[in-house]
């Protein structure tokens, strides 16, 4: 196949060749098309359907433990009919509340924020959007979602196991996670969530390897890296932060299972526990967070600027405007990319860490402020003198814009360390790092999935539903998570499970009680999405333009419902950057069109 | 039998606004594509800038409710509690001006230039002198907020004052523990192989210095107005011993130990009256995650006047008479043999962390 050969003039003319051969040349069952399919488009659709799977589910386990926060008093027999013994009286048990707050972050961190989010947009625009008729390799490319799909079903059955799953946060701490006698939920529950993660990192590598190489080597005639829009600049630094960041947390999580399973000691030292002397000397618990965060803080960015790449050409496209400042918007992700793994120990002020050395980090951290300010102020330029048409992704895009400056404006006091001291792991961390990472990631994702429906299914999603999706979203959103700041600066810790014995933090009972309420609205409101998303694959209205947006990028330039292989005939040659909107008194001027004699030159 | 009745009712929500969705879609299609869609734009405009002037009352009214809740009407119990909450404010200050500006651009933008008929969209693509003034101008506010913050972080990393109490700290699932030194002043050697039955910290009562030592138990006293130097130990897993009224926090590592100080500024008793709640009581909240009892990993501070805490502190019983009944004397003279000080400088010289 094309995908083999290096040279893009070659590639085309191979393709060319076996397309004059005609359509029946393939031959696709069931299995090959919609299973083990090599079709990037459908790779990219089976990311998102297990995403949002995953989503579903993490997003449920944030109820139930809501349920607990909000109503700690009450019992509900329900709970017990769901969950056997983990809810006693309908009442959660303090294990399974822990294993539930654990599940939830790991689904949603790693399952749903990066492989949903990146795997899905990364797979879907990568080869669309700089012109190649796949990825680099589609076997590697199937490989990278059949290992995710692998990680997926540990991680799933560790769901199950007698001792529950993991239950330690998804940090994973050691000595709590290597310790089956400090928690039940260390026990095997743990060695699956390892075994799943080492899954996960395979999937991701694989994938990350693949996008690179397809940026880099099968990019179009005329596509120069700085044509590319900016979706593809974000899923190109996304990619390099993963490949160069999860090995790390692999080797933190191997080490893990040695000292779980071997005897090793390289995270443990002078530990009794339940009343036993264990053997274990010269380990180093911090040892770990320091494997964990070099991963863990790159790890916000990968799930962060997808979301800023789609958004922008969301907004660019969605106002009739050109981005503002496409070098500037480049230049602003490589700093956050370089700037995303020298800033890990900003999670570690309180371990005792070296208070010289935390110095560097506080200085390192707050610099990212800068690159995410250009954004900021980009985007805002761009809607400028714009005229703006909400689709429901450009609402997405601009909830996006919103939630990244308030979540981004916390993250200067979280980076502090001085002022990180008191509000290190109180409610007001959780309030960052949900809006800044979660909410606003969730809201680039919809606004990818609007934007780009009509070209994965061929039809529209309904657009009443997702104004309504989107309205619910942002307000719920700002309603849960912005008392949280309050909780957090009376010092109220994360991860309790119970506040009502505590004389400093049980004067919050109502507001948590109003938050539970409003995140069950939230979360039936993202029901509404994904049944709107799946009715919508089927009877939504049919797209009769190739181009409905009046976008300038490639991938509509493709027929409606592309194949495999995506252009019928040769791939398009590209002849200009993809933010000429409202040139020259034009709307727009698709990427694909010869630069005029008589164009204005900026 | 309520919550099927619940379940009933989101459901049939669900189905309404499914089917409303549904039905619009006919209805545009059916008044003519381009005026459903213009309506739908202005419609949706005007809601942004609703959402933004409701937000803004919102955010006030949040403020209103909730801030009297926050550590700050009752102020900060210790010095460095008072360098942050200055901290906070000021950058509660610059980052509440920053998003103030942004959150009033943006959504007022998206209302003021929603597409309308006479509107084209102007072609501004860039433009280097703006692009530089936001680029230096958060730098420049940023390198102010870096300066203060290094300075008071360092100045509370620092070394604590030579004339500091010194008390241990231990962690375990699920309570603390406390350790004063004794008269001697230094506390006495601890292996943590030595943990067990009554030697519940694994004291080496070989160790001279360990002699006069005092354990208690989930509650700590403290002197106000003199300085306190914890040393932090964790015998399990990760615990952090959170001092929200003093705003610090401090992880306690097994097998590394940790060091925090602090001057108490007030004693319980003042803080009843300052918090203006009569149950007031400093309280020890463990700040990492450590299993299924974390949320009720409680410990107490009590704050009093020197006077109190001498007469508190003389009332306590070494722990090596605890451990070893028999070894407790019949009178009041023999307490503490009389040469330990000195043996125990030496060895605490050789461990300085006190294990």
């Amino acid at each position: 196949m094309s995908n083999t050969i290096t040279s893009q003039e070659q590639a085309v003319n191979v393709v060319h060749e076996h397309e004059a051969h005609g359509e029946h040349h393939h031959h696709e069952t069931f299995i090959t098309k919609y299973v083990f399919s090599q079709d990037h488009k459908m790779i990219a659709k089976q990311f998102l359907i297990t995403g949002m799977i995953w989503a579903i589910i993490g997003g449920l386990f944030s109820v139930l433990f809501r349920l607990q926060l909000g109503y700690p008093e009450s019992t509900f027999p329900w709970l017990e009919d769901l969950l056997g013994h983990w809810a006693k009286g309908g009442k959660l048990q303090p294990e399974f509340y822990y294993a539930l707050v654990t599940m939830h972050g790991t689904i949603l961190v790693f399952f749903v924020l990066t492989a949903g989010l990146s795997g899905t947009f990364a797979n879907f625009l990568i080869p669309l959007q700089i012109g190649a008729r796949d990825m680099a390799s589609p076997l590697l490319n199937m490989l990278s979602y059949w290992f995710f799909f692998l990680a997926s079903v540990i991680m799933f059955s560790s769901l199950f196991v007698q001792t529950g799953p993991a239950s330690g946060g998804w940090t994973i701490y050691p000595p709590l996670s290597a310790l089956g006698d400090a928690s039940s939920g260390s026990k095997i529950g743990m060695d699956l969530w390892l075994v799943s993660m080492a899954m996960f990192i395979v999937s991701s590598l694989l994938g990350g390897l693949n996008y690179i190489s397809t940026i880099l080597n099968m990019r179009t005639k005329g596509m120069s890296m700085t044509r590319m829009p900016l979706t593809i600049w974000a899923l190109f630094f996304t990619a390099v932060l993963g490949v160069l960041s999860f090995p790390v947390l692999l080797s933190g999580a191997i080490l893990l299972l040695f000292d779980r399973n071997l005897g090793t000691s390289f995270f443990l030292s002078d530990i009794v526990v339940a009343g036993k002397i264990l053997p274990n000397e010269g380990g180093s618990a911090i040892l770990f967070q320091h494997l964990f965060w070099f991963l863990g803080h790159p790890e916000v960015y990968i799930i962060l600027l997808p979301a800023m790449g789609m958004s922008s050409e969301i907004i660019s496209v969605s106002s009739r405007k050109p981005i503002f400042g496409y070098m500037a918007m480049v230049g602003s992700l490589f700093a956050i990319a370089i700037l995303a793994f020298l800033v890990w120990a900003h999670h570690m002020f309180v371990t005792g860490l070296n208070p010289f050395l935390g110095a560097f980090f506080v200085l390192l951290t707050l610099l990212i402020a800068v690159p995410s300010a250009i954004k900021v102020f980009n985007w805002l330029t761009t809607l400028w003198r714009a005229s703006i048409r909400f689709t429901p992704q450009m609402l997405f895009a601009i909830g996006f814009v919103s939630m990244f400056i308030s979540g981004g404006l916390t993250g200067i006091f979280l980076g502090n360390s001085a002022l990180d001291i008191h509000l290190h792991d109180t409610y007001f961390v959780v309030a960052h790092f949900h809006i800044v990472m979660g909410v606003a990631s969730f809201m680039g994702m919809f606004a990818g999935v609007y934007h780009w429906f009509p070209k994965m299914y061929g039809r529209f999603m309904n657009q009443t539903l997702g104004y309504i999706h989107f309205w619910i979203t942002i307000v719920g959103a700002y309603l849960i998570f912005w008392p949280m700041h309050y909780e957090g600066l009376a010092g109220m810790p994360r991860r309790y499970y119970d506040f009502s014995m505590w004389e400093s933090f049980k004067m919050f009972a109502g507001l948590n009680q109003f938050i539970s309420f409003v995140s069950m609205i939230v979360f039936a409101g993202q029901l509404l999405f994904v049944v709107n998303f799946f009715y919508s694959i089927f009877k939504g209205r049919k797209v009769t333009t190739t181009n409905p947006w009046g976008s300038n990028t490639l991938e509509w330039t493709t027929p409606i419902k592309p194949g495999h292989g995506n252009w019928a005939g040769e791939i398009p040659e590209v002849h200009r950057g993809a933010y000429d909107y409202g040139k020259d008194g034009r709307e727009f001027i698709p990427q694909t069109e010869a630069v005029g004699a008589n164009e204005s030159h900026h | 039998m309520t919550e099927i009745f619940l379940i009933a009712i989101a459901v049939m929500i669900f189905v309404v606004i499914f089917q409303i969705a549904k039905a619009s879609e006919y209805v545009s299609v059916l008044k003519g594509e381009e005026k459903a869609k213009k309506q739908t734009n202005k419609i949706n405009a005007f809601m942004l800038i609703a959402f933004l002037v409701l937000g803004l009352i919102g955010c006030w009214w949040c403020n209103e409710l909730y801030y009297g809740k926050t550590l700050f009407p009752q102020g900060a119990a210790s010095e460095h509690g008072q360098k942050i909450d200055l901290m906070l404010y000021i950058t509660i200050g610059v980052t509440g001006v920053v998003f103030l500006i942004t959150q009033v651009l943006l959504f007022w933008f998206a209302f003021k230039y929603q597409e309308r008929d006479d509107r084209k969209a102007y072609y501004f693509p860039h433009n280097t002198k703006l692009e530089l003034i936001w680029t230096t101008v958060p730098a420049i506010f940023l390198t102010v907020l870096v300066v203060f913050g290094l300075k008071y972080w360092f100045k509370m990393t620092g070394e604590a004052p030579k004339e500091s109490i010194i008390v241990e700290v231990t962690g375990h699932q699920f309570a603390w523990e406390f350790r004063y030194p004794g008269p001697d002043k230094i506390l006495g050697r601890k292996d943590y192989r030595l943990t067990k039955g009554a030697n519940g910290l694994g004291v080496d009562f070989n160790d001279p210095a360990s002699l006069d030592d005092i354990h208690v138990p989930v509650t700590m006293h403290l002197p106000v107005n003199k300085p306190v130097k914890l040393i932090i130990n964790a015998q399990d897993v990760i615990h952090d011993v959170g001092l929200s009224h003093f705003r610090l926090k401090m992880d306690a590592v097994p097998g590394i130990p940790t060091t925090m100080w602090f001057t108490p500024l007030y004693t319980t008793e003042e803080m009843k009256v300052r918090s203006n709640n009569p149950n007031f009581v400093y309280e020890i909240s463990c700040d990492q995650m450590c299993g299924k009892g974390h949320f009720s990993m409680r410990g107490v501070i009590i704050v009093e006047s020197e006077a109190d805490y001498n007469k508190w502190l003389a009332t306590q019983q070494p722990e090596y008479y605890t451990v070893f009944p028999d070894k407790k004397p019949k009178s009041a003279e023999d307490v503490v043999p009389a040469d330990s000080t000195k043996k125990s400088i030496q060895l605490s010289a050789i461990l300085p962390s006190g294990k």
